[in-house]
């Protein structure tokens, strides 16, 4: 058999040279005669380490990273296809910590298979999440759903159970199953990920929710920035289209389901759930009014699951596994497994799948390693740009919704973004301002205008003008944008610019910005 | 949307014509059509340069020092965001994010995604441009 070797082509890797690295394996081994198969794969994410190749050695996969295009020369004649001795040799993959603390149940089979492979796909357990919920009928899987305790990955933690069980006794047809595949928040690149290295799952997760509530057609959303993530997901979709795995009767059983890709257009605030109807209806993303909920009236007014990508992507285990086994997994009322963004000034910058708990501290440094800059840690960003700021003091904080809540922040998406000491913090509040006002959809006007606002009163607390006062004024806007705003761009936005200046007051104060 | 989106993939921006003729087409008025063409950021109403990059100034950029890059990049190439060079050569247009996240600061050139970026290495890039 030809051996194997493995070359990440998710965006990230391809962003630091895979492309490149792929091409000198292949013109490595011709010019030195020898034979191998070159798999593109998606990233294991253990980002600071792409490109990251493998190769099917005789004692298991064996792993060297990073690579640039110049080492392969040197990596071939090393002995690389018998998983030789070289500098950038780091071993059996799944040996590495950052890969061996993790739970990856999500995430088992990315950076490891090749995505457009559908036989791979089963080949690794896949569709044996559809293969039981075929047996089960939509109740039970809806009930099996909700005793996994499952909530959202998307931003707001609502139980994923609850929701799809409203869809199911919901009247109207058709029915719809939309995947919020936005993915907006900066330092968040979980669903991309999943798009480039494994959508099969996407699209047995998508089917499940379908046969669970009764709807025939789904879409998933995918934003304009991920050209990559949108052109393997068309292509799963064709190839399990051609494989009877979506259309009319699936496997032979008397349920039919379709889907396809939409493209987003580069609106920030079409990720929220009722904007991004309104963009697939072909609109301005406008954020609308609840009820009615979109699981009674949502695309084109007919009852709409609308999940975050990486809730549909956990339900396929969650079916094969059953719920209980899901469920022993986590802390609180925050079951299961999540996969953390490690992102921005960070050492081991990457993915990692953990059940909910571990301490921010544990993630930043056990982890995370620190920064990669080599100084000190001086904040935490958690949960995008709507997310708070966190000290190195709350670093006891566990990745937990409830636990964030409980100190002004949130989960969201699971981001976390590293800033070492040389972060100017009225800066970040001010970005913070401006995203808001850059990103609003209009309707209201405290994030509307109150946003301009909030950057001219930062500017002018930096700038030391009549600081107190101005400092009273910044508050009493975060709390009318808070309270008078219809959805969490404009109510939250004031999370990073509140923590900012509880936690960081020194960087608002004259003083301190002259000495520096 | 998807028509605009569609003109947008073929012309590289919406010229004032097409959205009477999408406006017609589809039955809407053109202010309806207007109103979507400018909520979102990704359409152009104007052609851009022949090559574009996206820089990305969100947070895990900024915390890898996105704002020196940007006013590098944008000083090199003597334009503010959005800017298109005299000779139409290139656009540098500031985005929010691209899921690049650990591998910061990052950019989009022509659609393809480059990251860990400095300022040499944007200007090996600019350099290689034709
Ligand atoms: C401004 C804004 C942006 C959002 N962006 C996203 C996004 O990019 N992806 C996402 O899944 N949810 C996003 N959400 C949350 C959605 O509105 C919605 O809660 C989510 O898609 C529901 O899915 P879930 O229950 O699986 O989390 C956003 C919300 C707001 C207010
Ligand atoms: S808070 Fe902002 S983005 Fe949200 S609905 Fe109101 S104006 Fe639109
Ligand atoms: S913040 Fe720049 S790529 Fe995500």
């Amino acid at each position: 058999m030809t051996t194997r070797l493995f070359v990440p082509r998710d965006a990230g890797a391809l962003a630091v040279g895979a492309e490149d690295v792929a091409g000198a394996l292949a013109a490595g081994l011709r010019e030195r005669g020898q034979e191998a198969e070159i798999v593109r794969t998606g990233s294991r994410g253990l980002y600071w380490l792409e490109p990251m190749v493998e190769v099917e050695a005789p004692g298991g996969r064996v792993a060297y990273g990073p690579v640039a295009a110049a080492d392969v020369p040197g990596l071939l004649d090393a002995g690389l296809l018998a998983g030789g001795a070289h500098p950038l040799r780091l071993g059996r993959p799944e040996a590495l910590p950052f890969l061996a603390r993790q739970t990856r149940l999500t995430f088992a089979r990315c950076g490891i298979i090749d995505p457009r492979s559908l036989a791979e796909y089963r080949a690794h357990g896949g569709y044996r999440g559809l293969e039981r919920a075929l047996s089960l009928g939509p109740v039970a899987i809806v009930d099996e759903v909700s005793r996994s305790g499952l909530r959202g990955r998307g931003g707001a933690g609502f139980p994923t159970g609850i929701k799809w069980q409203t869809v199911l006794r919901a009247e109207g047809t058709p029915k719809y199953i939309v995947c919020n595949a936005d993915e907006g928040d900066s330092g968040t690149f979980a669903d991309r990920m999943i798009m480039e290295g494994d959508p099969f799952l996407l699209i047995e997760g998508m089917t499940i929710a379908a046969l669970a509530t009764g709807a025939s057609e789904g879409f998933v959303y995918i934003r304009s920035e991920y050209p990559h993530a949108i052109e393997t997901m068309n292509a799963a979709i064709n190839t399990a289209r051609a494989a009877g795995l979506l259309g009319a009767h699936i496997q032979g059983s008397a349920f039919s389901f379709d889907m396809s890709v939409r493209g987003g257009a580069g609106s920030y605030v079409c990720g929220e759930e009722t904007a991004l109807l309104d963009s697939l209806e072909g609109k301005r993303g406008m954020v609308r009014a609840r009820p009615p909920l979109p699981a009674h009236r949502g695309l084109f007014g007919k009852p709409t699951v609308m999940n975050n990508l990486l809730s549909f992507a956990a339900v396929p285990t969650i079916l094969a596994d059953g719920a209980e086994a899901y469920a022993a997994i986590g802390m609180g009322r925050s079951r299961g497994t999540m996969p953390i963004q490690l992102a921005g000034n960070i050492r081991h910058a990457g993915l990692f799948e953990a059940g909910f708990g571990m301490t921010l501290g544990e993630l930043v440094y056990d982890i995370g390693g620190g920064t990669a800059s080599g100084r000190p840690v001086r904040a935490v960003q958690a949960g995008g740009p709507l997310g708070a700021y966190f000290p190195p003091s709350l670093f006891d904080t566990p990745f937990d919704y409830e636990a964030l809540a409980a100190r002004d922040g949130l989960l969201g998406h699971g981001g976390l973004v590293v800033f070492d000491d040389t972060v100017d913090m009225a800066k970040q509040a001010r970005f913070a301002m401006e995203f808001c006002a850059f990103e609003s959809c209009g309707k209201c006007t405290p994030c509307r205008i109150g946003s301009v606002r909030g950057m001219e009163v930062i500017d002018r607390i930096v700038a030391g003008e009549r600081t107190s006062e101005n400092l009273v004024l910044l508050r009493d806007l975060c709390d009318t944008m808070r309270l008078g705003s219809l959805c969490a761009l404009g109510g939250l936005t004031p999370l990073p610019v509140m923590s900012a200046l509880t936690h960081f007051p020194e960087d608002f104060s004259t003083a301190r910005r002259v000495a520096a | 949307m998807p028509a605009l989106q569609a003109l947008q993939a073929e012309f590289g921006f919406i010229p004032p014509e097409a959205v009477l003729a999408v406006a017609e087409a589809l039955n809407l008025t053109r202010a309806e059509v207007h109103g979507v063409l400018t909520f979102y950021h990704d359409l152009r109403t104007e052609p851009a340069g022949r090559h574009v990059l996206k820089l990305c100034r969100a947070e895990a950029c900024q915390s890898m020092g996105a704002d020196a890059l940007a006013q590098h990049t944008l000083g090199r190439v003597g334009v503010e965001w959005g800017g298109t060079t005299p000779g139409g050569g290139l656009t540098v247009e500031p985005v929010f994010c691209l899921g690049l996240c650990a591998c910061a600061p990052s950019a989009l050139l022509d659609g393809e995604p480059v990251a860990r970026l400095t300022p040499e290495r944007i200007d090996a890039l600019l350099d290689g441009l034709a």
